[in-house]
């Protein structure tokens, strides 16, 4: 799998030209036609071999990150968050800002000088700058601007059964992607690759308009939460049980007809699966399924602990299985299920 | 000496306080290429004599600390996951997110876990994550984790060091292993100058839980003179610029009563003389680096410490000046053969003739 490569690209929402190129280079060598629409939503098109209907798959290739937003006179960079990230994992880190990838930190106020009352307080990301090195405002300006976007510097690493890295939301479900588009189909198969999931689902929503297709299958890296805790709650999802199916999240009912599909199809293939048991967080879905008059919608995922933050873990044969699902899914699949 | 790339390996190994085995090994390679001898005493602080041509008695002891700050495992809670709690001086906002090493039967790879901002309240997000509520996730299958890890096995933070524009470079344990890295510059100039002094350079153990390794290495070096070399605040916004020292302007010289004065002023005519940029850092009382164990040891040691301005101090991303760390070479070592001039300093106490009659 090329998920090394595709944890370690750059691509904040709204400027995923780096992993779209990345990811391109790949699929070019397996699909039929390639298009990148005004929003930069990455579409692989790959014909059936008996039918003409359309079905679409989708993972997002943005990722969340960070924006510089002004340059101060002492030379330390101030910066808003795009898309959703926990203001107490920024402090500490390592970061690479822009195309050029300039390295900076985000700094903390020594132990040694902070007060008691300090302490208690969570620093808000407004309190917070990159430092780059650059000594005065001018320097600075030499080796970033404002509006540029910054992303953490996680190097991937594979730790046996489970791997590390960044942006595992949504890379494992665009590694999913890829594999997928290796196989061939008795429908077209519209693999796309959408941009600006995580500022609010807006490339899936014209990248469904688009294509317009019978149905859509939405490939996640979504939220595992079998970490310890202090209250007992049922956890989202759990690493190593296999693909996750969403019966809904913040943004979408999932079709039925579709989601009952993916479970006889995991029963029959003996697949593991596991239920998503909390409906929360949003996913390309939400827009695909209201786009014209209405597209059924499923969601499959991996796994993922810590999304959203520097480093994030998941399991490959979590991986495996979803690649399995999905294509014995579509092997499957027939129009006629959609009533 | 590569210093780039030796602060790189020196920053990266890992070696929490009581546990420096790992860097011990680095910085005894370099100690061994620049000096006549190279042993270890009993808590384990590192001592790499470089002989000068006097009595053996003249001894000059040079400190700076090798171990860094950190964490240790308190339990295991199957699953993969690990309970921890801080060995020293830890800000424990900055945790959430961080990748660790774990030293358990071979070094494991893990991350400070924290639940995603999909699950919280907004209230929860409002909230310092406390300690009780944070973990160490190793990935490891259930069963796994306890083989490979027990209570009491030393953890350190993971970061690649990273080069800023021109001379600044962040990583972890830059406190204190940036002078450890002045040292062995010292150890490689005066290769090439003459000094009559005995210099005893140490990399000492347990800095960072109370000064305890260089006072026990003091008592067994019994110098004449000694100088500290630690990292000092660097200037950062939002803290009075008086309690900082701005990056890349050159090292401080210490003074205040942890410091002798005359050699506070030697070491500034040093400066002087030889052109190299210093900043003059006021400290009021013990400067808390290993020159207040070294001042007090025995009958007492006449002390100066040396600062390298550092920014953002006990974090994983702490930022250096090369520039700086080039300065105190170069004033340090020409401060050693200048105390040549000056035999005073080998008298461990003055004498004055008394009036009374025998």
């Amino acid at each position: 799998m090329e998920l090394k490569e595709l944890s370690e690209a750059s691509g904040v929402s709204g400027c995923e030209e780096e992993i779209r190129k990345i990811i391109q280079s790949h699929i070019e060598n397996w699909v039929d036609e390639i298009r990148v629409d005004s929003l930069g939503n990455l579409t692989a098109i790959k014909n059936g071999t008996r039918q003409s209907h359309r079905v679409m798959l989708a993972a997002h290739m943005d990722e969340v990150g960070l924006m510089i937003t002004s340059i101060e006179k002492d030379g330390g960079l101030r910066f808003s968050k795009v898309g959703g990230i926990d203001d107490r994992v920024l402090l500490s880190k390592v970061v690479l800002i822009g195309a050029q990838k300039v390295p900076g930190v985000i700094g903390a106020k020594p132990p040694h000088l902070l007060k008691k009352e300090e302490k208690k307080q969570v620093v808000k990301v407004d309190q917070m700058f990159i430092d780059i090195g650059a000594s005065d405002k001018e320097e600075a300006e030499k080796m970033v601007k404002v509006g540029d976007y910054a992303t953490f510097y996680t190097r991937y690493e594979d730790w046996g059964t489970v791997v590390k890295g960044k942006a595992f939301d949504d890379r494992a479900g665009c590694a999913v992607l890829m594999e997928v588009l290796k196989e061939n189909f008795p429908f077209t198969v519209n693999g796309v690759f959408t941009v600006q999931e995580e500022v609010g689902i807006r490339g899936a929503r014209v990248a469904a308009y688009r294509l317009d297709p019978v149905v859509a299958f939405v490939l996640e890296g979504t939220t595992a939460d079998d970490i310890p805790k202090k209250k007992d709650l049922s956890p989202c999802t759990v690493l190593a049980k296999g693909p996750a199916l969403s019966y809904m999240d913040q943004t979408v009912i999932c079709d039925r007809q579709l989601f009952n599909f993916l479970v006889s199809t995991a029963e029959k293939n003996r697949i593991p699966f596991q239920i998503k048991q909390l409906p929360s967080g949003g996913t390309d879905g939400g827009a695909i399924h209201l786009t014209r008059s209405g597209i059924p919608v499923a969601v499959i995922s991996v796994p993922c602990r810590y999304i959203h933050s520097p480093a994030t873990l998941l399991h490959k044969e979590d991986f495996s299985n979803t690649v399995k699902l999905i294509v014995q899914a579509l092997h499957r699949f027939k129009k006629e299920f959609i009533k | 000496m590569d210093l780039k790339k030796f602060l790189k390996k020196i920053s990266e190994a890992t070696g929490i306080s009581g546990f420096e085995g790992n860097v011990r090994d680095i910085i005894q390679e370099e100690f061994r290429q620049r000096a006549d001898e190279v042993w270890q005493d009993n808590l384990g602080n590192l001592i790499a004599l470089k002989k000068g041509t006097e009595e053996p008695e003249n001894r000059v002891m040079l400190a700076a600390h090798m171990d860094e700050i950190g964490l240790i495992v308190t339990g295991l809670e199957g699953n993969g996951f690990l309970r921890f709690a801080p060995v020293n001086g830890f800000d424990i906002r900055i945790l959430p997110g961080q990748e660790v090493t774990i030293a358990g039967i071979e070094l494991l790879k893990g991350i400070i876990g924290c639940r995603p901002p999909h699950l919280q309240t907004p209230e929860e997000a409002e909230k310092v994550i406390a300690l009780e509520e944070l973990f160490i996730d190793t990935g490891l299958p259930g069963g796994e984790v306890e083989k490979k890890v027990k209570v009491g096995d030393a953890v350190s933070i993971n970061r690649e060091v990273v080069f800023l524009s021109k001379n600044f470079l962040a990583g972890k344990a830059l406190d204190d292993r940036a002078s450890v890295a002045v040292l062995v510059g010292v150890l490689e100039a005066l290769q090439k100058m003459k000094h009559n002094w005995h210099i005893y350079a140490v990399a000492t153990v347990q800095e960072e839980v109370g000064i305890r390794g260089a006072s026990v290495c003091a008592h067994g070096i019994a110098p004449k003179l000694a100088v500290a070399v630690d990292v000092t605040q660097g200037d950062m916004p939002g803290i009075s610029e008086i309690t900082t020292f701005p990056l890349g302007k050159g090292p401080t010289i210490l003074i205040g009563p942890n410091v002798h004065p005359r050699l506070q002023e030697l070491m500034v005519q040093v400066a002087r003389h030889y052109e190299i940029g210093y900043q003059i850092e006021p400290c009021a009382g013990p400067s808390g680096t290993d020159a207040s164990a070294i001042q007090v040891s025995r009958e007492g040691v006449p002390t100066a410490v040396v600062g390298i301005p550092l920014r953002y101090m006990h974090s994983s991303v702490e930022i250096i000046h090369l520039l700086d760390i080039e300065r105190a070479i170069k004033l340090i070592s020409a401060f050693i053969t200048r105390l040549d001039e000056h035999p005073e300093w080998k008298q461990k106490e003055t004498f004055f003739p008394g009036k009374g009659k025998h």
